[in-house]
């Protein structure tokens, strides 16, 4: 039993990340129809700078908490700005182009980040400082650290105030027209290119704070991490429906407790025979099943098909 | 440059006379391609790594062209195209080599991996056929991995691939009991065996061309661009969607399963790595670069794409002692920083790809503004 408290808990920490990297994919997909194949790579380039920032300043002796906050801040700044420049160089040209022209140049970005961030920061994995006091908490049995429990809370809070601001404010309504209908929105008087720059700017903010939590959870910060964790939150946000907020963050909750969950237990159902080693595929089959039996996610509404 | 001819082809109806001028290209084309190994470790001086480079673009050319007939001619967007590669390699690995003791001989192999992998096709196909556009390419992606993860961790508790380390002493290809890993001897001329595998895979390369001419051509490949260009509208008029989309999963993946076949024999070793995500990526970009659904353009996207970042590796180091006196950043990092920015221009200036099909030039003319 504790077992099995200990991977939902896991799963919770772990699916939070992924809801928050999920949300920058579908915020994009919701507005642009587009496949943003380098937002893995943002989230990568926002941990690698936090971990610069704060090993940075905590070597000029800056407490630690002011340190963790300003490695925030700068990771965030820096993933603002190169989600704004990716979207300007390699996406804004290419609307109207062929659908499968911006996926082209996505994986371009991709490529150039990733090998840009490996000249920079280099092939060895660097070890995250601790940026929170081990401390442990007994639940039901299973233990949760404070430092999980700062990265949900603080996923829910950015989630609650993403969604305040998408339904609340009038940047959102924007946002949200825009979604609906690029042209009829601009004849209303919405600023699309703007919206559309806002869109890739509060994406990127996300996955900054998404890369800082993973390299905290994980210890661990290096130029190729963005690439699985992209796919794996893109397939949350499909798997919740892509386009819709709400269903990027059941998406991604819900994949973090489908790994982890079937991780801990594949090897008990099937003998042995199948171990952890196998967490991808059970994220994957779970994917096409869902797609197959319910393609337009758990959350999303039926639309017409994209071709 | 490169759109004379596209055009020139549009232009002349298939039973047109085809002029002398073409033939005399024609003509050229062949004359290099036989000579080829000889101008690049001859005239050239550059060594065997770049006939193995060679042969690799070939390669490329009949997967690129396998998947054109998937994302190209029936418009589905594939990216677990690897994985047939991935199945048709294990097949030939796994049947001629010491790891279960097979040797079976390369002529049954090949034709056996081209059909598991039109099987393994069919398979991905059935159950996405309701899926369009970004949701397949998801899907497509999520099988890919799938079968990359199998072959990664199917070494306990039965070792069938050998897990991580993939399946070494694969034997040679050889085709008529002449092994393609010694010089082989034609009518005199000794080939060295990359230059004798080169010609083994142009042959083999030009079969495929001819299978995928003759395709676009058909009635199937007529059906599928009706699919491709409204699907709706392809049923009204009496096409069997289904069993013709499938048919295209299972011919794209055929051809990957021959070229995976290849690929083993030719490198003597096949480990899960070599079948990530990020090569179906590429496999993609060499289709969509080139000019989807437009076989010359994706030829020509293939061996683009397959030399490119050979040449830059090969540039990297001198360029940068020239310029700066020593290696400032690792060269490895450069070429695949120089190859991504390659895509993105290619794509901002060039859309529809470098070599683009006259038809889709048409459309895209008609509707602009």
């Amino acid at each position: 039993m504790d077992i099995f408290i200990q991977q939902i808990i896991n799963g919770l920490v772990l699916g939070s990340i992924y809801a928050l990297v999920a949300l920058g994919y579908t915020m994009v997909y919701g507005i642009l129809g587009l496949i943003n194949f380098a937002h893995g790579e943002v989230v990568m380039l926002g941990a690698l700078t936090a971990y610069s920032t704060i090993t940075g300043l905590l070597g000029l002796g800056v407490p630690l908490p002011l340190a963790a906050l300003a490695g925030l801040a700068v990771a965030a700044l820096l993933c603002m700005a190169v989600g704004y420049t990716v979207e300007r160089i390699a996406y804004r040209p290419l609307r109207g182009a062929p659908r499968l022209a911006p996926l082209i140049t996505a994986i371009g970005v991709s490529i150039v980040l990733q090998n840009g961030a490996m000249m920079v920061w280099g092939r060895n994995y660097h070890a995250f400082p601790n940026l929170v006091p081990e401390r442990q908490y007994d639940v039901f049995g299973a233990t949760i650290t404070l430092l999980q429990v700062l990265t949900v809370l603080l996923a829910a809070l950015t989630m609650a105030g993403l969604m305040l601001l998408v339904l609340r404010t009038k940047l959102g309504r924007a946002m949200r027209a825009t979604a609906e209908n690029p042209a009829i929105a601009q004849l209303m008087g919405v600023d699309v290119n703007r919206i559309v720059s806002l869109t890739f700017v509060l994406g990127s903010a996300l996955a900054a704070l998404a890369g800082l939590m993973v390299s905290a959870n994980y210890s661990i910060a290096h130029y190729y991490m963005g690439f699985i964790l992209g796919l794996k939150a893109f397939t949350a946000a499909v798997l919740g429906g892509i386009g819709n907020l709400a269903g990027a963050m059941v998406g991604g909750i819900l994949l973090g407790l489908i790994e982890s969950l079937g991780a801990g237990y594949i090897g008990d159902l099937t003998g042995g025979f199948f171990g952890s080693n196998y967490q991808d595929v059970f994220a994957f089959f779970v994917l096409i099943a869902v797609l197959v039996f319910r393609p337009s996610g758990l959350v999303g509404e039926k639309v017409a098909e994209r071709a | 440059m490169a759109a004379a001819p596209a055009s020139a082809a549009g232009r002349a109806p298939v039973s047109a006379p085809i002029p002398a001028r073409v033939w005399v290209a024609y003509a050229g084309l062949a004359l290099l391609l036989a000579l080829l190994p000889w101008l690049v470790g001859g005239v050239l001086g550059l060594g065997n790594a770049w006939l193995r480079t060679l042969n690799f673009a070939v390669l490329y050319v009949m997967l690129a062209l396998g998947l054109n007939i998937v994302v190209g001619f029936a418009g589905l967007l594939d990216l677990g195209y690897i994985a047939f590669y991935a199945v048709g390699a294990y097949m030939y690995a796994l049947l001629a080599s010491p790891h279960f003791g097979l040797h079976l001989p390369a002529w049954a192999i090949l034709p056996a991996g081209a059909a598991l992998a039109g099987l393994f096709g069919v398979i991905l196909g059935a159950p996405t056929l309701r899926l369009r556009g970004d949701y397949l390419a998801i899907v497509t992606l999520g099988f890919g991995e799938i079968v990359r993860i199998f072959l990664n961790n199917l070494n306990a508790p039965v070792n069938i691939t050998n897990g991580p380390q993939g399946v070494s002493g694969i034997d040679p290809l050889a085709f008529f009991g002449v092994s393609l890993a010694k010089p082989v001897v034609v009518a005199g001329i000794t080939l060295l065996p990359l230059a004798a595998t080169y010609y083994v895979f142009l042959l083999l390369a030009l079969g495929v061309v001819f299978v995928t001419l003759r395709l676009e051509n058909s009635r199937i490949g007529r059906a599928w661009v009706a699919i491709r260009e409204d699907e709706v509208a392809a049923k009204a008029c009496g096409i069997d969607t289904r069993n013709i989309k499938l048919l295209a999963f299972a011919m794209g993946a055929s051809f990957g399963g021959v070229a995976g076949g290849l690929f083993a024999g030719f490198q003597a070793f096949v480990s899960p790595e070599s079948f990530s995500l990020m090569e179906s990526v590429m496999v993609l970009c060499m289709v969509v670069l080139g000019g989807m659904g437009h076989i010359p353009g994706v030829i020509l996207g293939a061996v683009l794409l397959s030399l490119l970042p050979e040449a830059f590796r090969y540039a990297a180091v001198p360029v940068q002692k020239y310029l700066f006196g020593h290696v400032v950043v690792d060269p490895e990092s450069l070429r695949m920083l120089l190859f991504g920015l390659a895509l993105i221009l290619v794509m901002l200036y060039r859309p529809a790809g470098l070599w683009p099909s006259p038809l889709r030039k048409r459309e895209l003319k008609r509707s602009g503004p």
